[in-house]
């Protein structure tokens, strides 16, 4: 039997195709593997590895907990104690959306060596609520009215303090002046002068003090600080980070309890420093919205961003700050502003190079916030050779004008629109989130981490790691100092917005440059405003 | 009658050996991509079947899934282009491409994820899972393709 030329042609014309589409198929993953390696050797970026935290042995660190709102209960389950009936409420969102992990994050935390002992909360029911989820027939929890009266007692070693704004400082005082380890909420202060107080406070006492910045554990973060240390994004002269929320949860308005009466609330001492007003629910669970118990989009929001690029880029306190912004999507007679800008100075700051020795030099942040649109604007890290997206994920793009990656951008080895690197833990992991609000949170890398593609929350990682300093010494990863930065700073903005001025602050003398004739104290408790209009509330 | 025949067997082919290519080039890039994996394609699966593909990769090796993918679809690939035991190419090219469909299906409601084009009900899964139908129906390795000479061979020891 003979193949004549044309019955070959015939029966094996397949083969030269199947050749020429494996060829290309094979060179294209090899040549886009191969520019990917070199990009990735040149910009020799190491992602970080969780963080070993020795072990917090010995006796449990019985624990108090001041303030049981919604804050204290996410911390008090991020040291692994939830209510029965958030329980419940994850069981049933699970049945409904198994995507719906919160529970079974929580079951998979690793127990702390803890013991909750007090609690301290001016509102009746949830201290009553604490002490009937926690209390067992051998840990009768205590319930202290006065957080004087948990610190002295001699039977907590530390204290979570999760109140609203003005408490902060006096609470942390008190405990670090009587040698009790503090974990507080940000912001670290309600003032420009306490600030100062806390800080030595916290130098005179031996207590392990950490402001409750859990971002400080997410590690796409110590990821960014290497990538930006390592030059890659060449001198960065501008930092764009954003709030965007435009729900009620958002805008703090939340719920008003159905038994919250001044019989179930001991309201004069809510009200502390603050000036004394008649009972009234609103200014109780939504004190967010007023200077004389919080500090509005500055101290509860801009916080969490400005020491989120604190951790990366350790810039420090701002030479200067303006800022502008009112009362324009919830006019419900809150008198902390819903929409601000704040622009923070750093002129002397750099992020290294890749051009002539000083012409680069300086950089403004700037913060844009909004309670009136949910749309989503990342945080973008601005340099001269790429640019950076940061939150949970990381992206960097090239700059087509970069100098640094000039060659490789000629050769069209990098593209202006393709990534060069991307950082993204959570890639093997689809996790639902519940709110709103959560998202805006865990897009920002402010809720959960993920390690080995397992999301875990990061408020559990920071608790961890005070309780372990505690236990073990060493240096808690938002300490005085940073939460010293991150408080004037938060300051310096409330004030600029009050005053409808820059204010500056002088590096040397560690103190804001003085304005004649305005006590900045006084400034940033005053209350215009004040009235509550009553037809907005609900 | 016989002119359309001939007509028909050429279309036939081309498709064959397009589908081929299609099939075979994905096959060969995903192969040599190391980091490749189907993992998200499945977990985002949504639609009236995601429950199959969340049982799939909670069940299955994620690293099975991901070699029986390949195989298939370089099964696909040189059974088409080759022209031999193309009917077997065409099973398989149907299956694989019934749970692309099913995993992603265009159904109103559903939001479509990395598609270029606008789809309702039918989507180019679903066209090329019935030009495999038309290759099994009407098998062309015999005109062009390792059938052709397999078939000789038989024609020839048969005289």
């Amino acid at each position: 039997m003979k193949w004549t030329r044309r019955d070959l042609l015939i029966g094996l014309g397949g083969l030269p195709i199947l050749g020429a589409v494996w060829w290309a198929g094979a060179s294209k993953v090899a040549g886009s593997r191969s520019s990917r390696e070199e990009i990735l050797e040149q910009l020799n970026i190491t992602p970080s590895l969780p963080p070993a935290v020795p072990g917090i042995g010995g006796d449990p660190v019985r624990i108090g907990v001041i303030g049981f709102g919604i804050r204290g209960e996410q911390l008090t389950r991020a040291l692994g104690y939830a209510t029965p009936e958030w329980l419940e409420e994850q069981r049933l969102a699970n049945l409904e959306n198994p995507e719906h992990k919160a529970l079974e994050d929580f079951m998979s935390l690793e127990k702390l060596n803890v013991k909750l002992v007090g609690i301290c909360d001016v509102f009746d029911v949830r201290a009553e609520n604490f002490i009937k989820a926690f209390s067992t027939d051998d840990n009768q929890i205590k319930r202290y009215l006065t957080h004087q009266e948990m610190i002295q007692s001699g039977d907590v070693d530390a204290v979570v303090i999760a109140t609203p704004d003005h408490w902060h400082a006096p609470m942390s005082i008190e405990a670090l002046n009587h040698g009790v380890h503090v974990y507080v909420e940000k912001p670290m202060t309600h003032t420009v002068s306490e600030t100062y107080l806390l800080r030595e406070a916290a130098a005179k006492s031996n207590a392990v003090f950490a402001v409750g910045h859990q971002h400080r554990q997410t590690l796409s973060f110590s990821t960014a600080r290497d990538i930006v240390e390592k030059g890659t994004l060449g001198h960065v002269s501008l930092v764009q980070t954003n709030t965007n929320r435009n729900d009620d949860n958002g805008a703090w308005n939340y719920d008003i309890h159905a038994k919250a009466s001044p019989d179930t609330i001991d309201w004069e001492q809510f009200l502390g420093s603050a000036p004394k007003v008649p009972f009234n629910k609103n200014h109780f669970f939504r004190w967010r919205k007023w200077w004389a118990y919080g500090s509005g989009l500055s101290g509860d929001l801009l916080t969490h961003d400005y020491d989120r690029l604190n951790c990366v880029l350790n810039m420090g306190i701002p030479s200067s700050v303006s800022a502008s912004g009112g009362v324009y999507t919830h006019n419900d007679g809150r008198n902390v502003p819903d929409v601000i800008q704040v622009n923070m100075e750093f002129p002397d700051f750099s992020t290294g190079s890749s051009q002539a020795n000083g012409k680069e030099k300086g950089m403004t942040f700037c913060y844009s916030a909004t309670l009136g649109n949910g749309f989503n604007r990342p945080t973008i890290l601005m340099g001269h050779d790429a640019t950076m997206e940061l939150g949970n994920r990381l992206t960097v793009w090239p700059d087509g004008a970069s100098t640094r990656y000039a060659e490789m951008l000629e050769v069209e080895k990098m593209k202006p629109n393709v990534p060069i690197y991307q950082y993204d833990p959570a890639a093997s992991s689809t996790d639902a989130v519940s709110s709103a609000t959560s998202q805006y949170f865990a897009d920002k890398g402010l809720m959960w981490t993920y390690i080995n593609g397992v999301r875990v929350d990061s408020t559990f990682l920071h608790m961890r790691e005070w309780l372990s300093v505690i236990k073990n010494g060493g240096k808690v990863s938002c300490g005085i100092n940073e939460g010293f930065d991150e408080a004037i700073s938060a300051h310096m903005a409330g004030l600029s917005w009050k005053l409808g001025r820059r204010i500056e602050w002088d590096a040397a003398s560690e103190q804001l440059v003085p304005i004649e004739g305005v006590d900045f104290d006084q400034v940033l408790l005053a209350n215009e405003n004040w009235n509550e209009q009553p037809e907005m509330v609900g | 009658m016989e002119q359309n025949l001939k007509k028909l067997n050429i279309s036939v082919t081309l498709l064959r050996i397009l589908i081929g290519w299609h099939f075979l080039f994905e096959g060969v890039v995903k192969m040599y991509n190391p980091d490749w994996t189907s993992f998200g394609y499945l977990a985002t699966a949504q639609g009236p079947f995601d429950w199959f593909f969340s049982f799939l990769l909670g069940n299955v090796n994620i690293g099975l899934i991901n070699t029986l993918n390949i195989v298939a679809l370089m099964v696909v690939g040189i059974t088409f282009i080759l022209g031999i035991f193309e009917r077997l190419g065409a099973i398989v090219g149907i299956g694989l491409l019934a749970l692309y469909f099913m995993a992603h299906p265009p159904f109103p409601g559903l939001t479509q994820m990395n598609v270029e084009g606008s789809y309702w009900l039918v989507n180019k899964n679903l066209i090329e899972l019935v030009a495999c139908l038309v290759i099994y129906q009407l098998p062309t390795g015999r005109y062009f393709g390792l059938d052709y000479l397999r078939k000789n061979k038989l024609k020839i020891q048969e005289t």
